[in-house]
Order: C-alpha cells, then structure tokens, then sequence
C-alpha cells in the first residue's frame, strides 16, 4: 500500500485485499450497537453534575449523533471507489479529497475509540505497535486501531501542512 | 430566563421556540428568584478540564487544542503533554456559558472533556 497527497487530494494506491477489506470496515466500526462501552465512551459524560448531564442527553447528544452520522456517511461514500473486483485492487487506487480530511478524521476516531472499548484493550495493547500475528478477532481488532490510527497521522500531517 | 440561564450551553441545538416557551412558562412573582439563583451559578467559574485517554493520538489531541481554543502548537503541546503524563489539563476557565460551548466541541472531536466547577 502505498499513501501520498496527491494536489487536493490525499492518495491511497497498492492496495492489498486485506488493507483494502480494513477500509471497507471503516464505517461499520464506527458502530457500538451491543457494547455499552462503546457508546458510553463515544458519548462521554460531560459532567458530574446529574443536571448537566441531564440536559446534555436531551440537547447536545442528538447533535453529536448527527455530527457522527454525517462523517461517517461521507467516508463511505468515499469508500464506494473500493467496490468491484478484489483482483483489480493492485490497480485501484482511493482519492480522499482533502476537503473530507476531518470526516476521515471523525470517523476512524469513532471506529478506534468503539474498537478498544469493545475489546478492552489495555495501555499496553495499544501501545505495542509491533505484535504479530494476528491470530485472532481480537488482534485483529488491535490491527484495525494501529491500522486507522496510521491512517489519522498521515491526514493529520497532511493538512497541518 | 430560566431557560436560558439553565440551558446556555446547549444554544446551538435549542431553537427560538423552545426558548420562548420556557419564557412563557414563567411567572411573575419566582422570576427574580429563580434569575438571581441562575446567575449566581453562572458566576461560579467554571474549568474545562480533558482527561487522559490511550486512543486518541498525541498529535490529534494537540490539533484540537489548536482548533477549539485557538492556542498556539506549543502551548497546545504543553496541554496535550499534560493530559498525558497528569491525566488531566484545565484547558480552559471562566464563565459557563463560553466552558459549555468548549465541551461541547471536544466532545465533537471524541475527546474526554468535562465541565467542573472551579472548588
């Protein structure tokens, strides 16, 4: 896989089925549906206080559900370049436009945080970049969050300039 | 009143309606009550605190600082490195209507952010 910027556009290209499946999970990651953890950690308590937080589930949540959806939407709608024969996928090649740079950034942020609270990950775990192999669900959870976590860095660096 | 002093954080997602409803819902004789009480804690200063999280990267979390208070990289840093190392930075103190607006935001962006009365 290779990943450059590309005039407005960031560049994804070299992909392997793989790599290529991990992307495609992107948007259905970003999903805690069964895992309490998940959506307790994507939709944080503001507060200690019962009556902010109250009032924040009532006004403020919706909008960040809404905020969430709409990067989330976009990135899969970017992620429709991928669709098509897997044996074309050294030849196919994933524009980002860079105007969708924080959607990306949303969203593999959503994707991480739901990834690490469903397994339970520890510091460690997240900090140990270079475990192999992946031998199971789990590590390949913690693939994913290293995966997308890479993917963050390079955007980041790209449009901090 | 009420409605607005109790809610001003949540500006962005109450709509003029909902607002003239609360006023409406108001009577003579508790307003001044009730307002002097919403202003007494509006005037309690209040922090943003962001608290320490292993996903989020280093580099995100410093350019959010950036984004959200408009600090520059190195303090932004200094905060991050905080967060980091402490657990937690006060990011941010004043009055609650500006805090709430914060939290909100980093909450946008997925970061641990809470709002404290200063003790």
């Amino acid at each position: 896989m290779e990943i450059c910027r590309q005039d407005d556009a960031l560049q994804i290209s070299d992909l392997d089925p793989f790599l290529a499946e991990l992307l495609r999970q992107i948007p259905e990651s970003t999903n805690p549906d069964g895992a309490p953890a998940a959506e307790a950690r994507l939709f944080s308590r503001p507060s200690a206080e019962k009556k902010i937080c109250a009032e924040w589930k009532s006004y403020v949540e919706p909008e960040l559900r809404r905020l969430f959806r709409s990067a989330t939407e976009t990135v899969t709608d970017d992620l429709t370049q991928l669709n098509g024969n897997e044996k074309s996928l050294s030849n196919c090649i994933l524009h980002i436009p860079i105007a969708h740079a924080d959607a990306w950034l949303n969203t593999l942020n959503q994707a991480r945080l739901v990834i690490a609270a469903k397994y339970k990950f520890s510091d460690e775990e997240l900090n140990d970049h270079d475990r192999s192999p992946i031998g199971s669900r789990r590590d390949l959870g913690l693939f994913q969050v290293n995966f997308y976590g890479f993917l963050q860095e390079f955007i980041l660096r790209e449009i901090s300039g | 009143m009420k409605a607005q002093c109790d809610n001003i954080f949540f500006m962005s997602a109450v709509n003029a309606g909902q607002l003239e409803k609360g006023s409406a819902s108001t009577v003579e004789a508790p307003i001044k009550e009730k307002e002097t009480r919403s202003e007494e804690e509006l005037d309690v200063p209040w922090q943003v605190v962001v608290h320490n999280d292993p996903v989020n990267l280093m580099t995100y979390v410093t350019m959010v600082f950036q984004r959200v208070f408009g600090y520059p990289r190195e303090k932004a840093e200094r905060h991050m490195l905080e967060v980091h190392q402490k657990g937690r930075s006060i990011l941010w103190s004043g009055v609650r209507e500006p805090a709430e607006f914060y939290v909100q935001q980093l909450h946008g962006y997925l970061l641990l952010a809470t709002l404290e009365k200063v003790v």
